[in-house]
């Protein structure tokens, strides 16, 4: 009995949340949805617009490679940070988490800006290689798909370092040492043992970088200079400047779908909370 | 019998053997010759360096100083996968991402040994530790006591000619390890294979080993077999670690004299036989013995075990005893 009135005086706790979620949330969510099958006209045009128009595949063709190859670089990046953090001393350990969280808290739009003044046309690096006489012009680092791969690679480390540093810190180091007695060489154990066990850990950190790469605006949108065009820059012009909402909130649609779907995936591999950093 | 000497690998001799954590000694010269094919157990309170000793040999410490030689060869420098030693970790370290079968076999696939040769041995392996059948499971789908013969078969695999083993049994309920205590010994028999036990169980040490080796703070305390170092302890710490012991001062000197060697009789009247005499202090039954505090005058408290088989009952607390035993009974320290 007294469970009972425990739960329901819990659920009328919440309630005032769930509805403001409710009406915050789902409800634009519900009308984007509404929107892609409505908006110009009813039906599924905005859908097989998809088949049909070259720019739109080109769209999510750039944007699938972009976020594939910011996960390849931020995960194996990661994985070596991680790595060293693993086996540095605790100390030096914690200095590195320091640095690694600092770069995580700086405003995405910062470190967006920061890039070009390194990487622009006169910027630091152009500056330097060329009064070294290394080079006679400046070399296109940023206003292509490599300056937005440096920027997103740069952001999304950290999300890959945490996930796995959570893996190799769980590892026994009885085993490893279990691995060296029984005869493995130090490269044997790494890819027989240490690789496999982390193995949960890159996969929770390439979901987790992929997903939130998927979304990703400001930083295509400066270090892009508007020729690497991903969905989210695409969205906001659809809304904001030619006014076409069917398309974009089919594509926001298609999104979220594949964002659902991958974390289905994920949580086929591990527990989700754990994942992404809660624990139980 | 399995202590042999001599010839034929497994042989390891320790030279003023020295381990520093810092500023903290805990390993602090140790010299120590183990016989091939013998059962020696490393026996001293936690934090007596027997692990750190363990994992020098086995190659995962360096030695700060010293050597360590496996038949005359120094390996003091090679490093763990060179030494060939078989090992059984505390918590066995089982490799939880592969199979019971994979876990056995990996000494000789890293070997790079053919596979019908992997798994001819593997399904050996599995019979020996009386495994048939479970060579699919993952380490977490199998019980403390198969885990713990997982991690046998697994370091006994590639035949080393001799196996480290740190405490195998701590985590082990007692019925358990009184079995599986045996059923090492009987594989110990069998291979013929130098095992270095670690433990700091003196029941357990006393009944399996062919020599022991007592360690107290980084340093060897005594070395002899169980029923030397039980019978001629030679320092208090070693008479009263292995085993129970009173000690008796006189003229500056110590003698041990263990409970069990004790004759206890009631006092008629006035005299009382025997060396000593005192009064009954307290009692506590253990099944086959009763263990009786005796309060003495010039030795104050000793301890007496009589078999509860013997004598008509136990004695009231308050009782008037007299305490005898015979010459040899009493050990004199330091000698
Ligand atoms: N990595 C280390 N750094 C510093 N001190 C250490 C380290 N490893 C062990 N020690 C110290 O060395 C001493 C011996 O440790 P060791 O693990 O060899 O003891 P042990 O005899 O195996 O004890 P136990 O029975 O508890 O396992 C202890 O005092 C311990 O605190
Ligand atoms: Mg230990």
């Amino acid at each position: 009995m007294a469970a009972l009135t425990l739960r329901t005086s819990g659920w009328l706790l919440v309630l005032p949340l769930l509805g403001l979620v409710v009406v915050m949330f789902a409800g634009p969510l519900f009308n984007i949805f509404w929107l892609s099958f409505t908006d110009p006209g009813p039906g599924l045009s905005n859908y097989t617009a998809l088949a049909e128009r070259e720019s739109l595949r080109r769209l999510l063709w750039v944007t699938l490679r972009i976020c594939a190859l910011t996960t390849l670089f931020s995960v194996v990046l990661g994985y070596c940070i991680a790595y060293a953090m693993t086996h540095a001393g605790e100390g030096a350990r914690q200095k590195m988490l320091l640095l690694l969280l600092i770069s995580f808290w700086i405003s995405v739009l910062v470190r967006t800006f920061a890039w070009i003044m390194i990487l622009g046309r006169n910027g630091l690096l152009n500056n330097g290689l060329m009064s070294a006489g290394l080079i006679s012009a400046p070399l296109p680092f940023v206003r292509n798909e490599l300056g937005v791969l440096i920027g997103m690679v740069h952001y999304m480390i950290p999300y890959a370092v945490l996930p796995l540093l959570g893996a190799m810190r769980a590892i026994d180091g009885r085993v490893m040492a279990a691995s060296r007695n029984l005869g493995a060489s130090p490269a044997q154990t790494f890819w027989r043992i240490w690789l496999p066990l982390t193995k949960p850990g890159v996969i929770a950190a390439s979901l987790l970088v992929f997903i939130l790469s998927l979304g990703f605006y400001v930083t295509p949108a400066i270090l892009g200079g508007g020729k690497v065009l991903m969905v989210a820059e695409y969205i906001s012009v659809q809304v904001l400047i030619t006014l076409k909402w069917g398309t974009a909130a089919m594509l926001a649609v298609l999104i979220l779908v594949s964002v659902l779907a991958l974390l289905a995936l994920m949580s086929r591999f591990m527990k989700l909370s754990a994942a992404l950093g809660g624990r139980a | 019998m399995a202590a042999g000497t001599g010839s034929g690998p497994g042989g390891i001799s320790i030279r003023a053997l020295v381990k520093h954590y810092g500023t903290f000694e805990a390993v602090a010269g140790i010299d120590l010759e183990i016989r091939r094919g013998e059962f020696l157990t490393l026996l001293g309170p936690s934090g007596s360096g027997k692990t750190t000793l363990l994992m020098m040999i086995a190659g995962f410490q360096d030695a700060t100083s010293g050597d360590i030689r496996l038949d005359d060869r120094s390996i003091v420098a090679m490093p763990p996968e060179k030494r060939n030693f078989g090992m059984v970790f505390q918590g066995y370290a089982l490799f939880p991402h592969m199979t019971v079968a994979d876990n056995i076999g990996y000494a000789l696939s890293v070997r790079g040994r053919p596979r019908a040769e992997i798994a001819a041995r593997v399904a050996e392996m599995l019979e020996l530790a009386q495994l048939q059948g479970m060579g699919a499971r993952l380490p977490a789908q199998l019980s403390g006591g198969q885990q713990q013969r997982v991690a046998l078969a697994r370091a006994l695999a590639f035949s080393p000619p001799v196996l480290l083993l740190d405490e195998p049994l701590g985590a082990l309920d007692r019925k358990l390890r009184i079995e599986v205590q045996e059923q090492l010994k009987e594989l110990h028999r069998r291979l013929g294979t130098t095992f270095i036990y670690v433990t700091h169980d003196q029941e357990e040490a006393l009944s399996m080993s062919d020599r022991i080796v007592i360690m107290r703070a980084g340093r060897v305390e005594q070395v002899g077999t169980p029923e030397e170092l039980y019978s001629r302890p030679r320092t208090e710490f070693a008479a009263s670690f292995l085993g129970k012991s009173n000690f008796l001062r006189r003229d500056g000197k110590v003698w041990a004299l263990r409970p069990e060697k004790i004759d206890l009789s009631v006092a008629t009247g006035q005299a009382t036989g025997g060396r000593l005499s005192g009064r009954i202090l307290s009692m506590a039954y253990f099944g086959s013995v009763l263990k009786y505090q005796v309060e003495t005058a010039e030795q104050g408290q000793i301890e007496v075990d009589v078999d509860a088989w013997r004598g008509g009952g136990a004695l009231p607390v308050g009782t008037a005893v007299g305490l005898d035993w015979s010459e040899q009974a009493a050990v004199l320290l330091g000698s």
